[in-house]
């Protein structure tokens, strides 16, 4: 007996504060959002508060505001997924193909993950003002000065819902490129030179190389970069709030819906967005999981 | 060799759990213990620069000499309307460790706080300080809930102003001192200005300052009593006489800027200053801002906005007694600082605003808080929805978002509807 404590004892003890801590604020702290969001504590008055069942949920999902903020992530979340991956993967392409002074360019691609989400809000929203002509400024007036005048146009302002969020997208996407830029690199040479000899040697084109033989071997990356920048665009908030402010109906999505209903102490209805939110999380998270644990099990 | 790393480990993880517990602890002991002994009292504002923190020192420095017992602690967070400070102050009251003091906008914004039974009623030291004859009746009217009042307001701001240009107005032979008579003749003046050259001759910026020119168009369009009993539910905001106003309010947007949703009512009194455009709508916060940027009294004119001369749309900054604050003494000495005659000298001086005292003596202030004290007493008394004397954070949060989707895609119908379900809110 005592000699098997000996054997997972120490382990146990190893995972004993992470089991604590995950528990009480993670966990713990779901399962009393959730509880909140099953209330009717819809303002800061200290009475007691009683249960109302889904009664948050079927209004939230009645509510315009709601609906449009979801469409807004929905939107956003595209826009920025594939904006990030079509930069990221070139980037990378161009770098893994050889070029000379690498290591200056990598950091030049790199950098903006440096820089803060708020940081970069306050200037993009800046650079996204939407004057044009002779008014223009920020980059509409570096298209006015560079006689691209058919670039220019009203950014997150105007425009259908694609525009908008697309402007909002932008920012976000000259942030994290630079960090998919570096998952691709990473993951291109970690693929043995013999591979891309044995297909040279047998009369692949270079085409077919990437197409048949180094893509297919990043398909684990190319599922991280997803869920990665997946998750960070539901979390999106600061960079929207610093480039539009709050209260922008045109370009709020849950996150800042929630902020705004907090501030209105309206308790149950915030906490049930935050719940929404977790919902759409998990629902990108969880085959993630259940696909790298197969994957583990099988190896 | 796994064993020994394990242990190691092992040893880590418990000392870090140790090492976090204790770090709390200690944490909580030093901020209780400072503050029963030093006698701070902290003061929660969102007054930190400009005009604003100018006022905040003026006020400090009358502090310093009313109340040498206490040492005064700015707990100020910056953000445009206290949008930022109000979050931190929500958190902090729900946590029921409140400032000493914090600033509220006195109305229907305070009465969330009174409602949540979170302010202590401030009547007897009205009394005691002889706040209740020094006040003007028509704002402690305002102030009173149920027969009591919750805060010691520090001043008053006018909302229903319009700054305009005089040399842009001159280039369209549009006379610049007096206003347009209504919000019709003022449409006509802007059309007068786009034939003149000007692009965009109303200059407005985000969130709430297209919620003021909202306001102002349904101030002159309804009528003072109107206009009040709309926020109260008592006019009904579905009305044919609302659509008209909100159509007007859709006419005046199309003369503005296309970036208005973009910038934020400095940069937009800057179009006015560099003759870009005629007119902005904001509060008299801007005669302040004027005077840090050096703009000359000549560069430019104001007036009551069009059709609402006689109306002096009020809102005011006032600071209120938490319920279970820390020092609750040392809040009543700065409340009574900032309710007194000096302080109230030291701080609406610096701040651009006027006093919410009616012993002021009109001759310490610069030229626009003249013209506006003199209003302050002659005028019918309105509250603005914007910044908290009409609204309540829950209705200005569903309002603000219904006329930033107004901006983008213009539908009276839906705005209206908005509105309308807006004030029903709490």
């Amino acid at each position: 007996m005592h000699g098997r404590i000996r054997t997972w004892g120490p382990g146990a003890l190893v995972l004993l504060p992470t089991v604590l801590l995950l528990g009480y604020f993670v966990y713990g702290l779901i399962g009393s959002t959730f509880n909140t969001s099953l209330t009717n504590k819809h303002n800061a008055r200290p009475v007691p508060t009683k249960h109302v069942g889904f009664e948050n949920y079927v209004n939230l999902f009645g509510e315009d505001r709601f609906l449009n903020s979801l469409k807004n992530l929905g939107v956003l979340t595209v826009a920025f997924i594939v904006g990030t991956l079509i930069f990221g993967v070139l980037w990378a392409l161009l770098l893994e193909k050889g070029v000379t002074g690498e290591g200056i360019f990598r950091s030049i691609f790199l950098f903006p993950m440096a820089v803060s989400m708020i940081a970069s809000g306050v200037v993009w929203g800046w650079l996204l003002n939407p004057s044009q002509g002779d008014d223009a400024r920020g980059l509409n007036r570096l298209f006015d000065l560079l006689h691209l005048n058919f670039l220019e146009n009203p950014w997150w302002t105007a425009g259908s819902r694609w525009t908008t969020m697309a402007s909002i997208a932008l920012p976000a996407v000259w942030q994290l490129s630079g960090y998919i830029m570096a998952l691709f690199l990473a993951g291109f040479r970690g693929i043995p030179g013999e591979l891309r000899e044995a297909a040279r040697v047998d009369g692949a084109s270079e085409f077919k190389l990437y197409r048949y033989v180094l893509f297919p071997q990043l398909s684990p990356i190319a599922l991280s970069a997803l869920i990665i920048l997946g998750h960070m665009s539901l979390k999106l908030f600061d960079l929207i709030y610093a480039i539009t402010g709050p209260n922008q109906f045109r370009t709020e999505v849950p996150s800042v819906y929630m902020w705004n209903t907090l501030l209105r102490s309206d308790m149950a209805k915030a906490a049930g967005i935050a719940i929404v939110l977790l919902a759409v999380v998990a629902v990108l998270v969880i085959p993630y999981v259940a696909y790298t644990v197969r994957q583990e099990t099988e190896e | 060799m796994r064993g020994g790393w394990s242990k190691t480990f092992a040893v880590i993880g418990a000392v870090g759990l140790l090492a976090v517990s204790a770090c709390g602890n200690s944490n909580d002991n030093s901020t209780g213990g400072d503050a029963s002994a030093n006698k701070d009292v902290t003061v929660f504002t969102w007054w930190a620069d400009g005009g604003e923190k100018a006022g905040l020192d003026g006020l400090v420095s009358a502090f310093a000499t009313d109340c040498k017992d206490y040492k005064f602690v700015n707990s100020a967070v910056a953000g445009g309307a206290g949008s930022n400070a109000k979050q931190v102050l929500a958190n902090d009251l729900a946590a029921k460790k409140p400032p000493a003091t914090f600033q509220a906008h006195a109305g229907a914004e305070l009465g969330d706080y009174i409602k949540n039974g979170q302010v202590d009623d401030v009547s007897d030291l009205y009394k005691e300080w002889g706040l209740d004859k020094a006040f003007p009746q028509s704002l402690l009217d305002n102030l009173t809930v149920d027969g009591k009042i919750y805060s010691v307001p520090a001043n008053v701001h006018r909302a229903n102003m319009v700054w305009a240009n005089p040399a842009v107005l001159k280039k369209a032979n549009i006379d610049a001192t007096k206003a347009p008579a209504s919000v019709d003749a003022w449409i006509a003046d802007m059309e007068k200005l786009k034939a003149a050259g000007v692009k965009a001759p109303l200059a407005t910026s985000k969130g709430f300052a297209q919620e003021m020119v909202l306001e102002v168009v349904l101030l002159a369009e309804l009528g003072p009593d109107k206009f009040t009993g709309l926020w109260k539910g008592e006019t009904d905001a579905g009305g044919a006489d609302v659509t008209a106003a909100l159509t007007k309010y859709q006419k005046l947007l199309s003369y503005s800027n296309v970036d208005r949703d973009a910038i934020d009512w400095p940069d937009a009194l800057g179009y006015v200053n560099k003759a870009q455009a005629a007119y902005t709508v904001m509060g008299d916060w801007v005669a302040a801002q004027q005077l840090s940027d050096k703009v000359p009294d000549s560069a430019y004119t104001y007036w009551p906005a069009p059709g609402t001369a006689g109306n002096f749309q009020f809102l005011s900054d006032s600071f209120t007694l938490p319920t279970g604050g820390q020092d609750p003494d040392g809040a009543k000495c700065w409340l009574k600082t900032v309710g007194s005659a000096e302080g109230q000298k030291a701080f609406n001086t610096k701040k651009g605003s006027i006093p919410a005292r009616s012993d002021a003596v009109a001759t310490d202030y610069p030229k626009y808080q003249q013209s506006a004290m003199a209003d302050w007493t002659a005028n019918k008394i309105v509250p603005s929805c914007a910044h908290g004397a009409a609204c309540s954070l829950g209705q200005n949060d569903s309002i603000l978002s219904a006329i930033s989707q107004f901006s983008g895609k213009q539908d009276v119908a839906t705005l209206q509807k908005a509105l309308a379900t807006a004030i029903k809110s709490s």
